[in-house]
């Protein structure tokens, strides 16, 4: 116990230069973040120096070219996108896990786990082409055009689902035995243990993967960008186009100029804004939780 | 201890290596009389340009041709800016860029495509128009089956789509599309999975897909059947030049490019692309 405090108290040679190279380190995983903030907003400030930031959701329709630059409905878009594939790919993932944790036979589970690792492993272009060629038809098939909100909630659905249950995966064999002894040592069955114990003793970390997969699902721009038609409006059902404000930048960014570029950099100002308030959200309730 | 020890040495040989690696870049590119040509633009005209420029520097063995892609635009901009030093544009010059010196290398031209399943064989000029604004939503107006039609147009900036709305006096906003796309292959897919859907895209990709068992057909414009050789002929309505732009009048290794360009020999490469090279 001395010896530690000693130890922390007054740093040695090697751990002031340790110290310094972390502090350095941190710094510029923090800087880099600030700097991406402030390259967003000085790269926008050319057209909100004259375009009121009410304007981008205000305005009649997103058609940069006409001077016309309302972002919401790809706000909308993105926001209905990554809810419906977080309320599919939870529930998926969280049995997923589960299945592999208490129910599969070990051999099973341990090659159910790789071929999840695999699914996160496949780029997000391939998705997209997968979903562009073979979903979109089908999905067209029942409703036309086949690109749209419903494909694109599926594609990210399988996208974030390994990201729900590795996360899951590994919260799950976070939770100490002796809880699952207990559970036994009541002559609880398998489901009452999983139900009572196991998941409320998982919980921060399986809202955590939750998270984690909304925000991929909020930055994924390649697959959504084949597969959700990009039309630049509020959807009125699961079939019509949308377009979110990942694959509007991506859409739009190689050829744009002046006014359209700047606003451009608006939109990504609003998505890192979007996700700024989830992680925001994901602290308060974790705080809350952690009260309870 | 040991840790800290192995940490400091991996620092020190990524510090190394990256101390290393751009001095070598530099010395590749300071090569005496090595010269670099920088083209960016179209993304249409991109593909042609980088085989042109292989060609080129085969020939050239002391010049490296680097192109990148970005719209037309871009392309122009980029010439003004002198961030490169040849610009890509697939349209002619607008007034507001007059100043600048192009030199048309191919001619390419936009035809409407639909799913080769659909029935349709011809489309007016009034029910095209009709189809875009939302006024025709069903095949059946037009003679084809009883289904919905899926309007496809580009996204904002591709000449591509300033070509089309210019050519059938549209405002894009007056447009009621079903699904927006971004390059030619993504349109040549989307039409080529969808039955019902309507789109345009270049003729030189679309005749190389419809070749190459793609499930979509081009429609005639104006009474003219969309094909690179009516294209080629002039008789085609809906066509456009693919420019080189410069910012001055060319010289050097700029003019040794561009009139390589333009030259017989790079005729099959023109083809290759199912573009139309130009008279000579």
């Amino acid at each position: 116990m001395i010896w530690s405090w000693h130890n922390i108290l007054s740093l040695s040679r090697t751990d002031s230069i340790l110290a310094a190279l972390l502090r350095l380190c941190a710094l510029l995983s923090a800087a880099i973040v600030i700097l991406i903030l402030l390259f967003l907003i000085s790269e926008s400030w050319p057209v909100l120096q004259h375009v009121p930031l009410s304007r981008f959701i205000s305005d009649a329709s997103w058609h940069p070219a006409q001077g016309l630059y309302n972002i919401a409905p790809m706000l909308g878009a993105t926001l209905l996108s990554s809810l419906g594939a977080v309320l599919l790919a939870t529930p998926l993932g969280i049995a997923s896990a589960l299945f592999c944790h208490y129910y599969a036979p070990t051999a099973l589970a341990i090659w159910h786990r790789r071929t999840i690792a695999l699914l996160a492993g496949i780029p997000s272009v391939v998705y997209g082409f997968w979903g562009l060629t073979t979903l979109a038809p089908l999905i067209g098939r029942l409703h036309p055009p086949g690109v749209s909100l419903l494909t694109g909630i599926v594609v990210l659905t399988m996208m974030i689902l390994p990201t729900v249950a590795l996360t899951v995966d590994a919260a799950l064999a976070g939770v100490p035995a002796a809880y699952l002894r207990g559970a036994a040592a009541l002559g609880l069955t398998r489901w009452s243990m999983i139900n009572g114990v196991v998941l409320p003793a998982a919980r921060s970390g399986i809202a955590s993967g939750i998270m984690l997969a909304a925000v991929r699902a909020i930055g994924e721009t390649m697959a959504i960008l084949m597969v959700a038609g990009n039309v630049v409006q509020y959807p009125d059902s699961l079939f019509a186009s949308v377009r979110t404000l990942t694959a509007n930048i991506a859409l739009e960014m190689a050829y744009a100029m002046g006014d359209h570029r700047a606003a451009l950099f608006v939109t990504g100002l609003a998505l890192l804004a979007m996700v700024l308030l989830l992680v925001g959200f994901a602290e308060f309730f974790k705080q809350d939780a952690a009260h309870v | 201890m040991k840790k800290l020890v192995t940490l400091v040495l991996l620092l020190v040989i990524v510090g190394a290596t990256w101390l290393f690696i751009p001095k070598k870049a530099e010395q590749a590119s300071n090569k005496p009389g090595m010269e670099r040509l920088v083209l960016t633009g179209s993304s249409t005209v991109a593909p042609l340009a980088a085989e042109i420029g292989r060609r080129f520097e085969a020939l050239h063995s002391n010049v490296r041709v680097d192109v990148q892609t970005g719209g037309s635009s871009r392309g122009i901009n980029d010439v003004r800016s002198g961030l490169a030093d040849i610009g890509m544009a697939s349209r002619a010059l607008k007034e507001n860029e007059s100043g600048l010196f192009s030199f048309t290398i191919a001619t390419d031209g936009i035809g409407m495509i639909v799913n080769r399943a659909n029935p349709v064989t011809a489309l007016d000029r009034q029910q095209i128009i009709d189809i875009y604004t939302g006024k025709i939503t069903d095949w059946q107006a037009v003679g084809g089956n009883a289904d919905p039609i899926t309007v496809v147009n580009k996204a904002e900036g591709h000449s591509t789509l300033e070509l089309f709305l210019h050519h059938f006096d549209l405002q894009n906003s007056a447009v009621k599309a079903h699904v927006i796309i971004g390059d030619n292959q993504q349109g040549i897919k989307t039409v080529a999975g969808n039955p019902d859907a309507i789109g345009y895209v270049s003729i030189g990709s679309a005749e190389y897909e419809a070749q190459h068992d793609a499930a979509i057909k081009l429609l005639p414009l104006d009474g003219v059947a969309a094909s690179v050789e009516n294209v080629q002929n002039g008789a085609f309505p809906l066509a456009r030049p693919l420019n080189l732009v410069t910012r001055s009048e060319p010289a050097g290794i700029i003019k040794a490019f561009i009139e390589f360009a333009r030259s017989r020999q790079v005729d099959d490469l023109v083809m290759a692309q199912y573009f139309v090279p130009v008279a000579h």
